[in-house]
């Protein structure tokens, strides 16, 4: 009695928490009569491929298509996530491999920016964004989300690296590799499957982002897809069948993404107060 | 993966690290340098220049650009914002969304984790995997799909609400034709439906978080308080959460420093920033900023209270974090 009370709750919360993304993708495949229907239809009753197709040989704004946004918000997250990556791995090994003076004041301070309210950094980085004449420009997001995702990266790698032995380093050392040898031969490989994880999360970081990219980006051949979507979606007499297929396509690449990695989020976030 | 090499006992091997010590001092240093330049220029520094934009009256992009002198204007910005009774009414909004987010994120995730643990394996399998879902997905789109959900004449509580007997619609609520009400026109039902949103994506790592807590609490603690006959609303209060108080500390700050900064969610929900009634600090910044006419100085005000107020907040944080490290 008690295990079927159980598993009635378990029933409802996974109802509750998929069930938007489960209408997201049900609605994306319903022809138009079927979404504006008095009475919803909880699965397609005559599936079709016509809101995707509609997606991705129209234009979602006037001139540019769904692609051309994907494309912008690729390159905007692969640059953060390269660029991000690499300045962290050499952080990290900094923070995992030496013990030096400011060591402890570096680890507080990752701890306090990632606090920052990314939100209350709009104007100010419009400004700096400005002066440097990147207004307009895919770098500006690239540099913008560089900041936001590093400290969390670090976080993160330096217990990747922290977990190569560092014996393995000391006995390539003596072997007569340069330092420069030991870090690509040794630790490199050894922390890569913790850089995937952790790029994972910088290029979420990006891929999701709207503020700065709302106010950053003038034009909309430029525009983000996030960018694109809210303009898109946000026309009179929303069109849901598109929207929706639009918004499953955005969705996807990151929900694969996240299952991947969501291990590691947890200890990531909850740095320590979780044991085992 | 430790026997990968062998390291060999040799005298060369106990020599080697104290000598490596004393000659890559400068290092660490060196492989901490982009970081910090980046950190510093990308984050540090637009926090103190918000702080410095707040002293100024600076309405023109010219100005920002450097073409434009910038007029100094103390804590001018400040007082206006303070003297204005909306601010009291943002105030207002924000703490009381945050706080109202905060209490039920933390009992949702928290009873969702102590299902999760109790249940089978294969049920737990399946239910924390719809749980991922709904944490995976975009703060965006998932706001998308909610509008959608509530939409006025498709919609699926439109529907739902229409499939109401008459008579029982009536006499709830006055009326049983619900095609064309605006489930967004109120303040207070925009701001239930923004809860839902928002809890919605948030509870999945409060519940996900507090499993993986009760997992490292011995299941013969609580075992043991069962078989004494304690109710299970005991064995929560007397075992699990003094147990797991450091984990739920730190998830009540990481969620009260989100929900008092949400603003995707609100921005599309509200359809951008124009609806004023529903203003809690983060969109009231930016909106006093960006839409026409711009004031970069209030909007870079209200964006110094809002950091200050997270700040505080910020400190019970890392103070925990600490003694946790310390600890462990």
């Amino acid at each position: 009695m008690k295990k079927v009370a159980l598993n009635a709750a378990g029933l409802l919360v996974a109802l509750f928490a998929a069930f938007p993304v489960y209408w997201m993708i049900s609605t994306s495949l319903k022809p138009s009569s079927e979404i504006f229907s008095s009475t919803p239809q909880p699965v397609p009753a005559h599936p079709t491929l016509a809101h995707y197709r509609e997606i991705l040989t129209g234009n979602l704004i006037p001139g540019v298509s769904f692609l051309d946004f994907f494309v912008n918000s690729a390159i905007v997250a692969v640059a953060t996530v390269v660029l991000s990556g690499l300045v962290a791995l050499l952080a990290a090994t900094a923070v995992a491999r030496f013990r030096f003076k400011l060591r402890t004041s570096f680890l507080i301070m990752l701890l306090v920016v990632q606090m920052i309210p990314l939100e209350a950094l709009v104007i100010p980085l419009f400004l700096m964004i400005q002066r440097l004449g990147l207004y307009n420009t895919l770098p500006s997001l690239i540099l913008t989300y560089l900041g936001f995702s590093l400290p969390f990266a670090v976080w993160m790698l330096r217990g990747f690296v922290a977990a190569v032995p560092k014996e393995l380093e000391e006995a390539a050392a003596i072997d007569g590799a340069s330092r420069a040898q030991t870090f690509r031969r040794v630790l490199f490989p050894l922390v890569a499957p913790g850089l995937v994880a952790t790029s994972i999360f910088s290029f979420i970081t990006a891929w999701n982002e709207l503020i700065f990219a709302l106010t950053f980006i003038n034009d909309q051949s430029r525009y983000t897809l996030p960018v694109a979507m809210t303009f898109f979606f946000g026309r009179d007499d929303t069109n849901w069948g598109p929207v929706m297929a639009a918004s499953t396509l955005f969705t996807l690449p990151v929900i694969i993404f996240f299952l991947l990695v969501q291990r590691r989020m947890v200890s990531g976030l909850v740095a320590g107060a979780v044991k085992g | 993966m430790t026997t990968l090499t062998e390291v060999p006992e040799t005298a060369a091997a106990r020599e080697n690290p104290a000598r490596r010590r004393r000659r890559v001092d400068r290092l660490p240093y060196l492989l901490l340098l982009p970081a910090l330049v980046i950190i510093g220029v990308l984050l540090l520094w637009p926090l103190g220049q918000v702080v410095a934009m707040s002293f100024y009256r600076l309405n023109s992009v010219r100005q920002l650009r450097g073409d434009r002198e910038w007029p100094w204007v103390g804590l001018g910005n400040y007082t206006d914002i303070l003297s204005d009774p909306f601010f009291l009414t943002v105030l207002r909004n924000t703490v009381l969304f945050a706080a109202a987010n905060v209490l039920l994120t933390m009992v949702l995730g928290t009873l969702v984790g102590l299902l999760l643990n109790r249940l089978g394996r294969k049920m737990a399998t399946f239910v924390a995997s719809c749980v991922m879902l709904a944490w995976a997905t975009p703060a965006l789109t998932g706001t998308i799909v909610w509008k959608w959900i509530f939409d006025d004449t498709s919609g699926l509580v439109t529907w739902l609400f229409n499939a109401l007997p008459d008579g029982l619609s009536n006499g709830l609520f006055g009326r049983s034709d619900w095609t064309g009400y605006g489930w967004f026109n109120s303040p207070l039902l925009f701001f239930a439906i923004l809860t839902l949103v928002v809890v919605w994506h948030s509870f999945p790592f409060i519940a996900v978080s507090v499993l993986a807590g009760l997992k490292s609490v011995p299941s013969e603690l609580h075992e043991a308080a069962r078989v004494d006959g304690a109710s299970p609303w005991r064995v929560f209060w007397k075992i699990t959460f003094p147990l797991l108080r450091p984990v739920f500390g730190i998830l009540i700050v990481l969620s009260t420093i989100w929900d008092f900064k949400v603003f995707t969610q609100q921005f599309v929900l509200a359809g951008g920033t124009q609806d004023r009634p529903t203003f809690m600090l983060s969109i009231y910044s930016y909106a006093e900023a960006f839409s026409p006419p711009p004031k970069y100085g209030l909007g870079a005000a209200i964006a110094v209270i809002l950091t200050l107020i997270l700040l505080v907040v910020t400190g019970f944080y890392v103070r925990m974090v600490l003694k946790q490290e310390d600890e462990s």
